[in-house]
């Protein structure tokens, strides 16, 4: 074949080739053959929609991990369209043949993190993200720093240059946090008869840039008859290393997670961040070779509940005040895909006297968030948020409801793009403000 | 991937008389070097950088469609967004002498999108608007990649829909369903793709863009358009479709039934196509083909079914309703134990995601199958159903059926473990025989999946010579120097005969080698 450039590199001399992957999980063989090649999970992968070509959808991906799998090198070409992949997890969704994608990608990410070397301007800004990100006291430094101004030295680096739209938006969207952050008591006692004790993870972004969330959250939880604790040792959930393929740092923080909970005694580990929730549902499968660990971080995971999965088990017992608002609800790919989580949300909100809920065309299509995937691709992310906002837009609601703060952020910036005037909130904080009979005004609905 | 070839057949050959191979239906990997420089160069001049394809890795991935067995790595791929761009790589491919496959969402299921090992793959995912939604003139004009379902999306607003709905309509291109003439549940009562579509803007293999049909039905002169149709990109390329547009009907009601045996349930169909009912559609399922959509999609199928009709009606509401009636009684006197009837749109879509899962549901009980495709008169369906279970019986295949009742066309998927040592070769030999039984019972080898590569071979036990020769003259007609989708819906490539001007000289090498005959 003319076309197709030789490869460089030594001729393999008779032995077998070595394939993309080394032998610490690959990619298992036996999920990648589920597959069928039907490619119904192409209509709602986003990178599918941006892009029409087959490399950059699922069953593309997947038969790129199977060529890894039967002896294809791990090249540029390859790992270009892992990372391209938002793990929004649509396909697993989508999927008939019930192909486990999640498992397929992150084993893959993992590997590639280990045997692909990336370009100096890429490595330094994924080693910037990862410095910052899972560290809530350095996130915090940084937004108190962005909001004095970005010195000039900083604009000249083209590093943070990259990075600094995103803290604008972030810095622009939060409420300014010192004098209004309302402090999370370590317990809070159930209001009327206790019905469970739960403990709370309160998150790094969540808590720093969405402090309201986190105070809702309790006061809703408390209000529904649960004592809720909020262990002081937690910290990151290691989110955002899992679905980065940084496997060690992931370990650090799931094992320090389940540890801060475990100490706690509760009977649910309640989470209002699909992100977290979602990769600590998976925790058993990060943590499967770990002796001391395999079989605790079980129990942990069974008793890890998104927000409106434990609200809606356990049913609704706070008499809910009328709130006359349009809602449109956006599902976060790592609820309703991850976590398939679509039904409880809807449910707790249709319970809100007055309250009209509107669905979203293309709902099962990411906003671009997708934890840092928006910062590493930036001009793909800002696509696939206007065309999430021209739908939000359509439905002609008045307040965005969402459980993931990435998803806010990323569909914010979008809309204020737009010029679009619409209130943006968190189911949680929806249900908090109709049960303290609060206005719509409340939740910043025009 | 070994070998010169680039074909690999990983579920033992579906192969018949000649293989691809020895055909050379799917060209050699470097078999043209100065011809496939000269057409990437060319096409590189007119497309932008990143709708070429050249880099191995990535031109893996469109190494087969949906009927994975085969897989052909194509020289290059390219992704056109506009007819123009189109024509020139068809037009480079025809002064090169280098041959071209078109490919839409890649999910046809008789390897017709097989790309070829020498040739380029012409891709239409990125040719994807939808130019016009005429609700008044029940029109719409879209884009070949444009998704079938994206098309019913669109006029849904305006209190229209695309009718003809394969089970793959959410990610199907109108493209691929205009050239495999696709049909669905509801084609029974509203026809296939040719009754639905009334122009196409077409490149020739020539490269050149013709316009065939129109807004307006039935245009004056030959047919060109229903040749098209159903043609399996062996005459051109599709790069605009005028489509017709249904009104969404007043009223819609589905009835799920379960039943005892796939007799009863067959018994049942014929009972009420024969009191004058056209109902949308009929489908049927039986128990294994159930318990694969249970496992997919949880769709709540009555438990212990041997087999379930989902019965739809659609139309006016007085008639609807009259039907409606007449249907339940009748399946409940053929022994009906279990009847549903959906009551809203979501218990609806509930009952048709089980059954249009129901194919790709199947990787969930077993690793591999293979998806077949024969209609039979609808009066046959109980003996081949029989025959059927009674090959599966003899031979040690499982085979679950999920079928458009109403039409008689089956689709027996056939089960095996490509791990087992001549489970393959087995789960070929049983569907294989069960295309004879088609045949046999006065039916067909496709309903409507296509020949593809995967049934070329069949195609003499239906017809003779003399047929095929004469489609072969249409064929050539369109496609002298056959560089359209070579390969496929014929058994041996024939080459057409002398064209003035070109190819003089020596015989074609397979001509020289015994492999085909010039025609
Ligand atoms: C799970 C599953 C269920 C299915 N159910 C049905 C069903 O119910 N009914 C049914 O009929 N089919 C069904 N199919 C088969 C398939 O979806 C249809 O044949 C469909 O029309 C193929 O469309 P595509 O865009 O994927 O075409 P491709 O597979 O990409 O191509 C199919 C053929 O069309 C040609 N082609 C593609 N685009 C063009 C163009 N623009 N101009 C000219 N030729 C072109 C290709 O060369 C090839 O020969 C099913 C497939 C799957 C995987
Ligand atoms: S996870 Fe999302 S982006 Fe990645 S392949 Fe699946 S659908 Fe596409
Ligand atoms: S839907 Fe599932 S089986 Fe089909 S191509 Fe996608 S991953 Fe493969």
């Amino acid at each position: 074949m003319t076309t197709t450039p030789e490869r460089s590199g030594p001729v393999p001399l008779g032995v077998p080739a070595p394939g993309a992957f080394d032998a610490h999980h690959p990619p298992s063989a036996e999920l990648v053959s589920d597959c069928v090649h039907c490619g119904f999970c192409l209509t709602t992968c986003p990178t599918y929609t941006l892009w029409g070509e087959e490399m950059d959808s699922p069953r593309g991906r997947i038969y790129l991990m199977k060529s890894g799998l039967e002896g294809e090198p791990m090249t540029d070409s390859m790992v270009q369209h892992f990372d391209a992949c938002l793990g929004c997890m649509a396909c697993v969704t989508a999927c008939p043949s019930g192909v486990q994608y999640d498992k397929l990608i992150e084993a893959t990410r993992a590997q590639v993190e280990r045997n692909h070397t990336r370009t100096p301007k890429d490595r330094a800004l994924r080693t910037a993200i990862f410095a910052l990100f899972p560290h809530k006291r350095r996130l915090r430094a940084l937004r108190a720093y962005q909001r004095t101004g970005m010195p000039a030295l900083v604009r000249r680096t083209g590093l943070l240059e990259r990075f600094a739209p995103k803290l604008a938006m972030m810095a622009s969207l939060a409420p300014p946090p010192p004098d209004k952050r309302e402090p999370i008591p370590a317990r809070t006692p159930a209001v009327g008869r206790r019905r469970a004790v739960v403990g709370l993870l309160t998150g790094c972004v969540q808590g720093e840039f969405f402090p309201g969330v986190n105070a809702a959250t309790v006061r809703v939880l408390a209000a529904e008859g649960c004592d809720v604790i909020v262990p002081q040792a937690q910290g990151c959930c290691g989110a955002l290393s899992v679905h980065n393929g940084r496997d060690e740092e992931a370990k650090r923080f799931a094992r320090r997670t389940v540890d801060a909970f475990e100490a706690a005694g509760v009977d649910a580990v309640v989470v209002n961040a699909a992100g977290c929730g979602s990769s600590m549902k998976e925790y058993a499968l990060l943590l499967a070779d770990d002796p001391a660990y395999a079989q605790r971080v079980e129990a942990f995971a069974a008793r890890v509940r998104d927000v409106s999965e434990i609200l809606a088990e356990l049913g609704s017992v706070a008499p809910r005040h009328p709130l006359e608002v349009s809602v449109a609800y956006h599902d976060a790919c790592h609820l309703a895909h991850a976590q398939g989580v679509r039904a409880q949300p809807r449910a707790l909100l249709r319970e809100i006297p007055g309250l009209e809920l509107r669905e979203i065309a293309e709902s099962a299509i990411c906003c671009g968030s997708a934890g840092i995937w928006n910062v590493l691709n930036p001009e793909p992310a800002r696509e696939l948020g206007d065309r999430k906002a021209a739908n939000i837009a359509a439905t002609g609601a008045s307040l965005l409801v969402t459980a993931n703060p990435g998803c806010l952020m990323q569909v914010a910036a979008s809309l204020q793009r737009r010029g679009a005037r619409i209130g943006m909130a968190h189911t949680v904080e929806v249900l908090d403000a109709s049960i303290r009979g609060l206005p719509p005004s409340a939740l910043g609905v025009p | 991937m070994g070998g010169t070839h680039g074909t690999e057949t990983t579920a033992g050959p579906v192969l018949g008389p000649v293989s691809p191979e020895e055909t050379g239906a799917t060209g050699e990997a470097g078999g043209n070097p100065e011809a496939m420089a000269a057409v990437t160069r060319a096409v590189r001049a007119v497309l932008p950088a990143n709708a070429v394809v050249s880099d191995r890795i990535e031109l893996r991935t469109y190494e087969c469609d949906g009927l994975a067995h085969y897989r052909v790595t194509p020289a290059l791929v390219v992704l056109p967004q506009t007819t123009e761009q189109l024509a020139a790589v068809v037009r480079a491919c025809a002064e090169h002498g280098v041959p071209f496959v078109a490919r839409g969402s890649g999910t046809g299921l008789s390897g017709g999108a097989l790309p070829r090992a020498d040739g380029v793959l012409v891709v239409t995912s990125r040719m994807r608007t939808i130019h016009e939604i005429r609700p008044a003139d029940q029109r719409a004009v879209v884009d070949p990649g444009v998704l079938n379902l994206d098309v019913t999306h669109a006029a849904t607003p305006t209190g229209y829909y695309y009718a003809p709905d394969p089970s793959s309509q959410q990610i199907c291109s109108i493209g691929g369903n205009l050239a495999e003439n696709s049909g669905g549940a509801h084609c029974l009562k509203y026809g296939f793709t040719t009754n639905h579509v009334l122009g196409a803007e077409f490149v020739t293999p020539q490269g050149e863009v013709v316009q065939l049909g129109g807004l307006a039905p039935d245009a004056p002169g030959y047919d060109l358009l229903g040749a098209v149709v159903g043609s399996e990109g062996t005459l051109g390329i599709a790069t605009r479709a005028v489509v017709k547009l249904t009104r969404l009907p007043q009223e819609v009601r589905t009835l799920l039934a379960g039943f005892a045996s796939t007799d009863d349930a067959g018994a049942a169909t014929s009972a009420i196509i024969g009191a004058g009912i056209v109902p949308a559609a009929i489908e049927m399922m039986d128990a294994l083909a159930i318990e694969a959509a249970e496992a997919a999609t949880h769709c709540d199928y009555p438990a212990g079914a041997g087999a379930v009709l989902v019965v739809e009606l659609d139309g006016p509401a007085v008639e609807v309703e009259h039907e409606f009636a007449q249907v339940e009684r009748t399946c409940r006197e053929h022994g009906a134990f279990a009847l549903r009837v959906a009551t809203d749109a979501t218990e609806r879509a509930l009952i048709w995601k089980g059954r249009k899962s129901a194919f790709a549901a199947v990787g969930r009980i077993s690793p591999d199958y293979i998806v077949q495709d024969g209609v039979i008169p609808r009066t046959a369906l109980p003996g081949v159903l029989r025959a059927i279970a009674e090959l599966s019986a003899s031979s040690g295949v499982r085979v679950a059926n999920v079928f458009h009742a109403g039409d008689g066309n089956l689709h027996p998927l056939v089960l095996f473990d490509d791990a087992v040592e001549g489970a393959g070769k087995a789960a070929e030999e049983v569907s294989g025989a069960i295309l004879d039984l088609c045949i046999g019972s006065g039916g067909s080898i496709t309903g409507e999946h296509g020949v593809g590569i995967d049934k070329a071979a069949y195609m003499p036990k239906m017809f003779s010579d003399e047929d095929l020769d004469t489609m072969q003259l249409v064929r050539c007609a369109f496609d002298p120097d056959g560089i359209a989708n070579p390969g496929k819906v014929f058994p041996t490539p024939r080459l057409c005969g002398e064209v003035p001007g070109k190819k003089r000289g020596a015989p074609h090498p397979l001509v020289a080698a015994g492999k085909a005959e010039a025609f």
